[in-house]
């Protein structure tokens, strides 16, 4: 067990490494730099800034520079938002994009399974294939159609629900107010929640059908006994490997919901920092969700392993 | 039971014809409603998007400062601050171009993004993941570990910064979103290429002296197609979404062209005072996207009937 941890850790330096690479010399590739404004400085003050952030050196020695920076965690200084460095902006955004994608991770498995596990035990019923076109809705809607939707309704008109008027602010973060969260976080796993209930329904479908589950009927359990003690924790399995590509979609959601609702995370830097050329600041943001994401992955394959006895350590 | 009487009946057993594979697929799939009622969605949007020019008067890139953001006659309202008018059937947008083109100009753009990224994820995908498969052993771990290290990448900053180092270049956004979704395609095909890689055929193949590309090409290919038609299918809309998620961002299609993901994101602006503008390029992508997943759903179950 502890040898296979370690070997899998061991898995990710490489494929960070490859990633450290492409995306390096992806933006090198770029016309234009970060330095470029409308007015040409003096070349003195170019070779200076240059010579500052080791842009006069040859590319391989900038690559390496960087390596040397990234292996002491020092993901060096941004180029355009003068005096901070990329990890501080980083840890900047940090808490709030964390705080937006965990609760809709959240929601989305509290939501997915549920629903899931419902339309699984009334298969092919209308509540089935309702729940099950819904969530083809929420597949096929894009986040930047439910967001402004979403804004217009309960934002700008309001809603009249239980003799409460509702109505939520459609952007800012307000240091992550309740009332701020609610949009964009049900934005963010409303796809989420329908692929978790699509994948839950039909490995709950199978694990029904399976002998034990017969036997457990047979023996007379009560269903709610049968469902929650026998059919759920083996049928949740294969969602434990859908946690890496699910946290990696939420991420990439983040980028739109942080840009369509106004809110201070890391996912607005990338972007910015993309179209502005700031090397340092996107470079940071991808090696970090990268590193993120492998984790991550590695975290779902132990988990794997720990819950389903059959896998080996290999 | 004499002897005529049996040879006829095996005579008549043979005129039966055969029934292949597709021949039975076909029957299961034109059986399903919903991967039916698909196809003749996309169909019609397709044929729309194909015949534009021809459905209406207007270009997609004409303004007409006249009919600003104006609602289309029959929309509903008494608040909206003007109408369109004429053959305006969806409205105009915020220069006063006629929507209705612009949505199937979109269509078309957002259909060949579809199509040809698709394309090139099948051809990349279905050869990388035939020839590891079918050459095992440390060549296949290699190139799989390959794929596993492209897999951990958060792609879609990758295409990002693509995009913005190529100036929003249109064909490379076809091949850059179409060599990201290539690896499932790999997995899949290689996964089944492994399991018929021991089959008699292949080994009778082999035994006849056909090459190993050639035994590839024509023998193991043809055998892995049902996933891969299935997989394609649905490789179709994640492409369009991912267009136009790139197109909110603002690093997609440049004006005058549009396409789905540009239109949507410019309703979405205009959508207290224009909400036409968002509702019907929402709708199209939408019942687009539906109809793609339909398909792919109705393939799955017409080829694999295991799973029913």
């Amino acid at each position: 067990m502890v040898s296979f941890v370690c070997r899998r850790l061991f898995g990710v330096v490489p494929t960070l490494l490859v990633i450290v690479t492409l995306s390096f010399f992806l933006m090198r590739l770029a016309p234009g730099g970060p330095f470029d404004t409308q007015r040409r400085l003096p070349p003195e003050i170019q070779r200076n800034i240059a010579a500052a952030y080791d842009l006069d050196k040859p590319l391989y020695q900038q690559y390496f520079i960087y390596l040397d920076r990234l292996v002491h965690f020092d993901l060096g200084p941004s180029y355009r938002t003068k005096d901070f460095t990329v990890s501080e902006l980083i840890a900047d955004g940090l808490p709030v994009s964390a705080r937006l994608g965990l609760s809709a991770m959240a929601i989305a498995l509290l939501f997915g399974i549920s629903l899931g596990t419902l339309a699984a035990l009334r298969q092919n019923s209308a509540t089935d294939y309702s729940l099950m076109s819904l969530a083809m809705c929420g597949i096929t809607i894009p986040s930047f159609v439910t967001a402004p939707v979403l804004m217009l309704m309960f934002g700008v008109w309001g809603v009249r629900f239980l003799g409460y008027d509702i109505s939520l602010p459609v952007g800012g973060w307000n240091n992550g107010a309740f009332a701020n969260l609610v949009l964009p976080v049900t934005v963010l796993a409303l796809p989420e929640i329908a692929i978790v209930a699509r994948l839950v329904r039909g490995s709950v479908v199978e694990v029904l059908r399976s002998n034990y589950i017969r036997t457990a009927r047979a023996k007379g359990l009560p269903e709610h006994l049968i469902v929650l003690r026998h059919a759920l924790p083996p049928a949740l399995l294969p969602l434990v490997s859908y946690l890496g590509p699910a946290f990696a979609t939420i991420l990439t959601g983040s980028l739109v919901v942080e840009r369509i609702f106004a809110i201070p995370g890391i996912g607005r830097y990338f972007v910015e920092g993309a179209i502005n050329r700031d090397y340092t600041l996107v470079l940071g943001v991808v090696i970090f969700y990268a590193a993120f994401i492998l984790l991550l992955n590695l975290a779902a394959d132990i988990l794997y392993a720990v819950l389903d006895p059959r896998v080996r350590y290999q | 039971m004499g002897a005529a009487s049996d040879t006829t009946a095996i005579d008549r057993a043979f005129d039966v014809p055969g029934r292949s594979l597709w021949i039975d697929a076909r029957r299961r799939l034109t059986a399903n409603k919903a991967a039916v009622s698909g196809m003749a969605i996309l169909a019609i949007v397709t044929l729309a998007a194909i015949f534009a020019p021809l459905l209406s008067p207007y270009s997609y890139d004409a303004t007409d400062y006249g009919v600003i953001s104006c609602a289309p006659d029959w929309w509903p309202g008494s608040i909206i601050a003007c109408r369109a008018g004429g053959q305006h059937w969806f409205g105009t947008d915020a220069v006063g171009r006629d929507l209705f083109v612009r949505v199937l100009y979109g269509a078309r753009v957002s259909l060949a993004v579809g199509l040809i990224a698709t394309l090139v994820s099948l051809v990349l995908g279905v050869g990388y993941g035939a020839l590891a498969g079918f050459v095992g052993r440390r060549c296949d771990e290699l190139m799989m570990r390959f794929v596993d290290v492209l897999y951990s990448l958060p792609y879609i900053f990758l295409v990002i910064v693509l995009m913005v180092i190529f100036n929003r270049n249109f064909y490379l956004m076809f091949v850059a979103i179409g060599a990201v979704e290539w690896l499932t395609m790999a997995r899949i095909v290689r996964g089944e290429t492994l399991s018929i890689r021991h089959k008699e055929f292949i080994e009778a193949a082999r035994a006849a002296g056909v090459g190993r590309f050639a035994t590839i090409g024509r023998h193991v290919i043809p055998n892995v197609v049902s996933p891969v038609v299935v997989y394609v299918t649905l490789t179709v809309p994640n492409v369009i979404l991912a267009e136009s998620f790139l197109s909110f961002l603002g690093l997609g299609i440049q004006e005058p062209l549009t396409s789905w993901g540009v239109l949507i994101s410019q309703g979405a602006d205009q959508m207290g005072s224009a909400p036409w503008l968002l509702l019907f390029p929402s709708l199209f992508m939408a019942a687009t996207l539906f109809s793609f997943n339909f398909i792919g759903d109705g393939l799955r179950d017409a080829l694999d009937p295991k799973d029913r």
